[in-house]
Formats: structure tokens, sequence, C-alpha cells
């Protein structure tokens, strides 16, 4: 087929039963996204492993640049003090 | 893949007694049928019953073996695994027709002596499933995907009725069944849509595809008398049933892509006679021998 190479890539995203919010998963190619949906449910939750599916074309993403990792993530590194460790979490809350 | 000490996933999975909790995926498996009532209803003839479960049983396995030929030779990698997910589904359903019909017959047969050592005219599946269409010579992925499209639409309306059955490990299964048809019928009628909307290429090839099919529609909706007979009493479909609901989907599928019902004559019968009481044709014997080749050389091999 000639037209293989010309299949958009999706980045797929699933929510576990447990989970709380969709984590991406991997990514597969589709011809469309209704297609890449149902591509990304036969290869990513064949074993029991989610309930929900988000698909988003590559292309849509913006990444942050590997160049830029130490000015994007290194500032935050010895700035403990922005956690705030001094609230007491009530056991009933999860997630929190 | 091992994530260093103590950290195999399989390992973790298949621990005894284990506390799964700590798994986000892929937990939760319940086993088909567990606590299903396995009694066979006192008013229900066990040889009709055995012959019935064989015949849905049969289309699930031998439309699963046709599936599985396609399992890397695709046009894509994901199709590859749709198809092949597919053909699991079927096999499963496949697996507890046949081992119900095995435990109905009472005479000691498995759901493997069923598929692995029978002979072609004691299979009573429709002939539209064993209709070799690829992936080897000739092989051709809009003729299969026409195939499941009438198939799982025909299927989907069958178990859907079948639930209601009488005999309870049939209704189970048909319930099991109709979640997994819908998304075969789905799967099916996107393509379809794909293919009938998108190129002048693709269209033909879809038409094509239908029209090589279409012969072996006749066949699901003529009732055999066994299955009449379990009709009456409530425990099998009668398939006559079905058409106008397999006409109306495929009819509002073939609308939405553009394309015309095939207008070709069926297939015929063989004096009366064609899948459901063991006649087939030429491509029968050709899947058989592939499928059945390796269980009949070396009997009892386990792995």
């Amino acid at each position: 087929m000639s037209t293989r190479s010309s299949w958009p890539l999706y980045e797929v995203f699933v929510r576990a039963k447990r989970g709380l919010n969709h984590v991406h998963v991997g990514s597969l190619h589709a011809p469309d996204a209704e297609l890449a949906l149902r591509n990304a449910r036969d290869l990513y939750t064949r074993r029991n492993e989610g309930v929900s599916i988000w698909v988003v074309p590559a292309e849509a993403i913006t990444a942050s640049s590997p160049d830029e990792k130490d000015p994007f993530f290194s500032p935050s590194g010895d700035k403990v003090y922005r956690h705030p460790t001094f609230y007491e979490i009530p056991e009933d809350v999860p997630h929190l | 893949m091992n994530l260093g000490d103590g950290e195999n996933a399989y390992d973790a999975l298949t621990a005894a007694g284990s506390d799964a909790s700590h798994w986000a995926f892929g937990t939760g498996f319940s086993p088909a049928l567990s606590g299903v009532d396995r009694s066979v209803p006192s008013d229900v003839d066990r040889d009709d019953l055995f012959a019935y479960c064989l015949m849905l049983g049969d289309d699930a396995l031998i439309l699963s073996q046709r599936l599985m030929g396609w399992c890397s030779r695709a046009p894509e990698l994901e199709e590859d695994v749709a198809l092949a997910n597919i053909a699991l589904d079927l096999l499963g359903q496949a697996r507890l027709l046949l081992a119900r019909a095995g435990d109905v017959e009472g005479a000691g047969r498995t759901e493997d002596d069923l598929a692995y050592l029978r002979h072609e005219h004691e299979f009573r599946n429709v002939r539209l499933v064993e209709l070799d269409c690829g992936p080897g010579p000739g092989g051709d992925f809009a003729a299969t995907i026409a195939r499941l499209l009438v198939f799982s639409t025909w299927r989907l309306a069958l178990l859907s009725r079948l639930v209601h059955s009488r005999d309870p490990v049939l209704s189970a299964i048909a319930a099991k069944g109709t979640k997994e048809l819908a998304y075969h019928r789905d799967h099916a009628a996107q393509w379809t849509l794909r293919l009938g909307d998108g190129t002048a290429y693709s269209r033909e090839r879809m038409r094509a595809g239908l029209a090589r099919v279409w012969p072996l529609t006749e066949e699901l909706c003529t009732p055999h008398a066994i299955e009449s007979r379990l009709a009456s009493i409530g425990v099998a479909v009668d398939p006559a049933s079905l058409r106008s609901e397999v006409d109306d989907v495929l009819g509002t599928v073939l609308t939405e892509a553009g394309l015309d019902r095939p207008d070709v004559p069926m297939l015929a019968t063989v004096g009366g006679a064609a899948g459901r009481h063991g006649v087939h044709t030429e491509a029968m014997g050709y899947l058989l021998a592939e499928m059945q080749h390796l269980a009949r050389s070396m009997p009892g091999a386990t792995w």
C-alpha cells in the first residue's frame, strides 16, 4: 500500500479503572480520529486496562524541548518550601 | 518486561493470592459463565440441543480461523491486532458453545475433540464463514470486511434474541457475545463507510467484496428443522425472524457508504441441504486440513 506512510500518528491516553487521570500509554497510526479510537481500544485495552480512552493527533502536542530542560525544571529543584507541608490532611480526603 | 528486583510484571500478576489492588491496569478479570446453571431443561431434546450448539459454535470457530489468517498480513499493524481480537472473541464463543455441545451430548467429547476431530460433513456452520477471502491467493481485505459486516450484523441480531433462551447456558453465552458482536459490527461498518465513501478505487473494491459474499447470505435466515423445533419451545432463535433487522442494518450502512445492495443470484443449496446440514463448499476441506492438521498428526499434544 503506497499510502501506508501517510496515516497520521495519534497519541493514546487511557484512564484505568482505579486511576484518576488519563495516562499516556503509547501511540498508533490511523486514517482518522474515529478509527484511532478503535485502534487504541484494540491495542491498549485488550487486557482489561481501561475504562476511558483519549486519542490526540501527535502533531497537536506542543512539547518542551530537552534543550530547555535546565531552565524549565532545575529552578524548582531546591525550593522545598513550595510544598504546603504544614497542612494537616484529613484522613477521609484521598487524592489531595 | 523486567522492571528490576521483584518488579516483574508477569510474576506479580500470576502470583497466587496476591493482592491486585496495587495494579492500575489489567485486573478484575472474571471467568466466563461462572455460576450459570448447566442443567438441560427437561423438555429439550438433547440431540437437537447438541446440534444447535454445534451450529452456533462452528459459525464462530470457522470465521475465527479465517480471520486469524490475517494476523501479520493485514494492511496495517493496527488492523492486524483488530482482526485478531475479533477472531479471539469468536474463538471464545466457539469454545463455550462446543463445550456446551459436549456436555449436552454426554459422550465425553471435549471442545477440542469437537473442533479438531470432526469430519467436514459433521460441521454445521453456514457456508458464509468458510469462504476464502484471503489473505492468501485471491485474498481481499474488502471482502473480509464485507463478510464481517454481514456476519456480525446477523449474529448480533441472533444473540440479542438468544439472551431470552430457556437454556441457561445459551442465554449466558449470548449475553456475553452481544457486547463483542456489537464491536465487531461497528468495526466492519467503520471500514465499509471508509472504503465505500473513499476513492473510486476503494469503492470498487468494496462493491466487489460485497458482491462476493452476498450469494451466501440467503442461508443465514433459512431455518434448519432443528432450529425451528428448538425455536418453537423457546430455546433457539428462528433465523427467519432475523431477516428484517439484518436487512435494515445492512441497508443503513450501505446507504451511508454510498453502496448499492448487490444484485447477484444466491448460492443454491444441494438438494435443499447447505452448511447447517453439513454440506459445505470446496474451501471447507482446505480450511479444516490446516486447522486440524496438528491435532490429528500429534494426538493429545500439549504445550
